[in-house]
């Protein structure tokens, strides 16, 4: 049980909750990274989705290239393109951006998939234009399953933004787990992977009370993703 | 090509540790899974439960997992077994919803018609709920061996050696062959698992070929997998 209390002691340390390596700042620097990535990927991804979903059109080929985008090695990515860009924090967005789409994708073309077609004639048939049927019918009744794409890419970059610390550059709680092996610091690899946990786990809440507040006065309409 | 023609041995020595510790976890997940995910089913009560506790534990970072696991079940801090008992956790939060899933889509009526021509409980379980809900099982256990075969690339980070050792090597020598190497072979072996397990649906479920779409993973499967 050493391990538990060198951890312990890790945390009591006041000198690890200050300055550029502390806690703080470092979770900071992750969330930074986390919430960069994800704006960047829904600006991309969350119109492609909604023109996908709203037209049918290329549905095919989006769901092979999100397909191909799973199969593809985050580290190796991460890997590949620092030696294009060198040293520094590039790379790492990237690669995040790249895995944080197909997600946010999903989420947006399966949640118009999702609205009822009766429903979406029946728009039209009221006379609203195409744009109308998109922003006041689809979206929101699209707006579980987007906010679940959300979810999840956030939770995926959470994850792997740890991972990108394998590379120089990036800052971030990773640099607690991959400076840590290589010194063979363990409490401190041990301490870095207990926050990195807690961070998504609480986010994970955060999305289930905000998934909770989209259904709102929908009970009916079960949250598809949870 | 280079690169690779002078390193074969070693490529071949890496894709069968990346086999093994991949397949593993990929099989187990679906063993341990599938009874709980038909138990899930069957008590709507517990199911919230059962599904809540398989999300949380997909929410666990993978890095931060492998690293940590030694310290719950005491193996050795660089051992593959953490890989592993990470990887099958992964795969049984997966499955276990989509099991849930899959057995919810046999219809209630065709239970009942089973029961009343004599089926046992347990004759019925294995005889017409297991293979009704194969396709569904089936499109998550590709979800499932996608996502475990290119997370044990991260394995390499605390040392296991798999294809994803060809990152780490290839960064730390600025060998972008190498690299290139490790993704493409990681994306050839989860295509063959992904390959073979279509194979086997085609086989086992010989009926399915006659239903036109593809049955296709859950959307809550297919919005999470894919991580790292």
């Amino acid at each position: 049980m050493s391990v538990v209390n060198d951890t312990i002691d890790w945390f009591s340390d006041s000198a690890h909750w200050s300055g550029e390596d502390g806690v703080p700042h470092r979770l900071v620097q992750h969330l930074g990274y986390t919430g960069l990535t994800v704006v960047i990927a829904a600006a991309i991804a969350i119109p492609i989705g909604l023109w996908i979903g709203h037209t049918g059109r290329l549905r095919g080929l989006a769901v092979v290239s999100s397909g191909v985008l799973r199969a593809l090695p985050t580290l190796g990515v991460l890997t590949y393109a620092s030696l294009f860009t060198g040293i520094g924090i590039k790379a790492a967005i990237f690669t995040l951006v790249l895995l944080a789409i197909p997600p946010l994708l999903a989420g947006a073309y399966a949640g118009l998939e999702s609205v009822d077609r009766q429903t979406i004639d029946a728009a039209r048939a009221i006379g609203m234009t195409e744009w109308q049927v998109l922003t006041k019918v689809e979206a929101p009744l699209a707006l579980p399953l987007i906010v679940g794409g959300f979810r999840s890419a956030t939770l995926q970059v959470v994850a792997t933004a740890t991972v990108a610390a394998f590379v120089p550059g990036p800052g971030g709680l990773g640099r607690y787990l991959i400076d840590g092996l290589a010194l063979s610091d363990y409490p401190r690899v041990v301490a870095g992977s207990v926050v990195v946990i807690v961070l998504a786990l609480i986010l994970d809440g955060i999305f289930v009370l905000i998934q909770r507040a989209v259904l709102g006065s929908r009970p009916a309409l079960s949250p598809t993703s949870a | 090509m280079k690169w690779l023609n002078a390193n074969w041995d070693k490529v071949i020595d890496l894709l069968l540790d990346h086999l093994w510790l991949s397949g593993l976890p990929i099989l187990l997940g679906f063993l341990i899974a599938l009874p709980i995910g038909w138990y899930a089913n069957r008590h709507r009560r517990l199911r919230g439960f059962i599904l809540s506790v398989s999300g949380i534990l997909y929410t666990i970072p993978s890095l931060a997992f492998f690293l940590i696991l030694p310290s719950i079940i005491g193996t050795g801090f660089l051992d593959p077994i953490n890989v592993v008992v990470a990887l099958t956790v992964y795969a049984v939060a997966i499955m276990v919803r989509s099991s849930a899933d899959a057995f919810e889509s046999v219809a209630p009526a065709v239970l009942d018609a089973a029961t009343a021509s004599g089926f046992s409980a347990v004759g019925r379980a294995f005889r017409v709920e297991l293979p009704l809900a194969g396709p569904v099982l089936l499109a998550g256990l590709r979800v499932v061996a996608v996502s475990t075969v290119s997370l044990v690339s991260v394995g390499a980070l605390i040392g296991v050696s798999n294809l994803g050792s060809l990152f780490t090597e290839g960064y730390r020598t600025d060998n972008n062959p190498e690299i290139l190497t490790g993704v493409v072979g990681i994306v050839a072996v989860a295509l063959l698992f992904d390959a073979l397990l279509v194979l086997a649906g085609r086989l086992l479920m010989p009926w399915v070929r006659a239903a036109r779409t593809p049955t296709r993973a859950p959307i809550s499967v297919r919005l999470r997998s894919g991580r790292a």
